[in-house]
């Protein structure tokens, strides 16, 4: 009985690992900031919304990612609503990127991926120093557009493994 | 052409508003709800500034647990390069100790020369405030440097309070809630603090950079910062003290952006004290208490005047009663000698004055019979 219990709070634990990588990525940013690594960062959270948008198994529901927005503009002090604008528009990219794809490939992901962040962080960008005269610093972020990009590649396989790991499947 | 602009469409429909089997939102209501919560916050709506205060005291504490394993491990990873740098650094350590000590007590004399000069021009201030504070989360971002603390409007801080990592500045606070605080590093791209550079003595504003150091900004170009001058808050604008020590200027030939690298790590942050600053509030003390010691003056020659004058009533009353006394001793022995005389004389001459049947003299016991015996009888 024991064991089955275990077994069941493992699955539950592992089937709803994006939604606490998530928060775990909004309340803790994964961007290595601490290695004291001149100009690397990267976004994490744009890399799970994105990969989790194109599958069907890990799926992070839209509330909860305009949750998680909400809480990581109160942690970096953005306006509230604009994090979780920009996570709900990676969503709708993605959302697009699955409706009219018929044979998925990583490279096709990965490029349009570069052009969803691109669209996104310069929406953010613009609406930053205009509207909320809040100075932004291109180069950190072009940086951190370029790494981001970069580590999708890294991420999404590790996504993979664990689909496989989970669901015993990839799917798409 | 006409087939693929539909299919687009097509597409973007059903990215926006199919429901997915796990969906209970509506992405497109989400995003119109985003823009409607950004354009409040644009206006400083009072309700998304209570539920942005809210959100973030909660926020705060959760982001602290959560941030936990990673601060073990960059505290580990920190710990670990600070072990292999130990035996340079005490061999290092050892050789400034020598200078340092020397120069201490050449400094004790300057700080207490210095505090009594200060006291003079009234720019002696005083610490009034200070709360030692544990830093939550320490995230950079791209727009912001700044750092959470875990005390809020509940421990007393205040707007614009003054942030020290041990006596250096690092900042200020610019956002308080009830359990938490947010602290503007000197490195974000948002600070100007007004600065003094010496030996030079050049006054200027240091801006952060929105990296770990910052740049000195509007001075004219014809001044020459040396290498390594030392900047020290200047005082004006009357926010923070003068003198406090912020950094060193690295890069400072002519023409060249002016660098400083402050003395405080901003990414080592663990306590901090979080303080103000009040030189009105001492200058009032100073005066009070002036006054207190004028009253009590004031008070104690009055005292003083009263005591003398009772001293010398006193000497008067005493003087008098003195003389009083030694008045009466002299005639108590004047009639006692008088009474004498009488006495004897009374034996000899008191039957040629006494009145008897055969003589009208005088009865024994009056004034006239003792005048006729003290004038030796009767005259005639």
């Amino acid at each position: 009985m024991t064991r089955i219990n275990k077994q069941n709070f493992t699955r539950i634990i592992l089937s709803n690992a994006p939604i606490i990588l998530l928060f775990i990525s909004v309340l803790n940013e994964f961007d290595f900031n601490n290695l004291g690594l001149k100009y690397f960062s990267f976004n994490f959270t744009y890399i799970l919304i994105f990969y989790c948008g194109l599958r069907k198994n890990m799926t992070l529901g839209y509330g909860l990612i305009f949750l998680a927005g909400l809480i990581n503009d109160a942690i970096t002090n953005l306006p509230m609503g604009l994090s979780s604008l920009s996570y709900l528009l990676i969503c709708v990219s993605a959302s697009y990127l699955k409706t009219i794809t018929l044979r998925p490939s990583l490279i096709k992901d990965l490029i349009y991926f570069l052009v969803t962040i691109l669209v996104v962080n310069s929406i953010s960008y613009i609406l930053l120093p205009v509207i909320f005269s809040i100075p932004v610093e291109y180069t950190y972020l072009l940086t951190n557009i370029f790494f981001t990009f970069s580590l999708y590649f890294v991420f999404a396989h590790l996504f993979r493994f664990y689909e496989k790991m989970t669901f015993g499947r990839f799917d798409v | 052409m006409q087939g693929s602009r539909d299919d687009f469409v097509i597409a973007i429909r059903s990215a926006f508003l199919k429901k997915e089997t796990q969906q209970t939102f509506s992405l497109l209501g989400l995003i119109f709800f985003s823009i409607i919560i950004l354009t409040l916050a644009s206006f400083n709506f009072k309700i998304i500034n209570y539920t942005k205060t809210i959100i973030r005291d909660g926020v705060y504490k959760a982001s602290f647990i959560i941030s936990r394993p990673e601060k073990f491990f960059k505290d580990t990873y920190f710990i670990t390069q600070d072990h292999f740098k130990l035996y340079d650094e005490n061999k290092k350590n050892k050789i400034e100790l020598k200078v340092l000590n020397s120069k201490y007590l050449l400094n004790e004399f300057i700080i207490l020369e210095n505090n009594r000069l200060k006291s003079i021009i009234d720019d002696y201030l005083v610490i009034s405030n200070q709360t030692i504070a544990k830093i939550l989360i320490d995230k950079k971002s791209p727009f912001s440097r700044t750092v959470i603390t875990n005390k809020g409007s509940k421990h007393n801080i205040k707007l614009g309070m003054v942030v020290l990592d041990d006596e250096y500045l690092i900042g200020k606070v610019v956002e308080v809630n009830f359990l938490t605080s947010r602290i503007l590093l000197l490195s974000d791209l948002n600070s100007k603090i007004p600065v003094s550079i010496e030996p030079s003595g050049i006054q200027s504003i240091l801006s952060g950079t929105g990296k770990d150091d910052g740049k000195i900004q509007y001075f004219k170009k014809d001044y020459i910062i040396e290498d390594n001058s030392i900047v020290y808050t200047s005082g004006s604008g009357g926010l923070f003290k003068a003198g406090i020590p912020v950094g060193k200027i690295v890069n400072g030939s002519l023409n060249k952006e002016k660098k400083v690298n402050f003395f405080s790590d901003f990414s080592q942050l663990r306590f901090v004290k979080i303080l103000s600053y009040e030189g009105s509030k001492i200058k009032a003390e100073q005066e009070a208490e002036l006054k207190a010691i004028k009253e009590a003056r004031v008070k104690a020659e009055q005292v003083r005047k009263a005591e003398v004058v009772r001293l010398k009533n006193e000497e008067i009353r005493l003087k008098n009663e003195k003389e009083k006394r030694i008045k009466a001793e002299e005639e108590f022995i004047l009639k006692n000698k008088e009474e004498k005389i009488f006495k004897e004389l009374d034996l000899k001459y008191g039957a040629k004055c006494k009145k008897t049947f055969f003589n009208k003299l005088y009865k024994v016991g009056t004034a006239e019979y003792k005048t006729c015996v003290l004038n030796k009888g009767p005259k005639n």
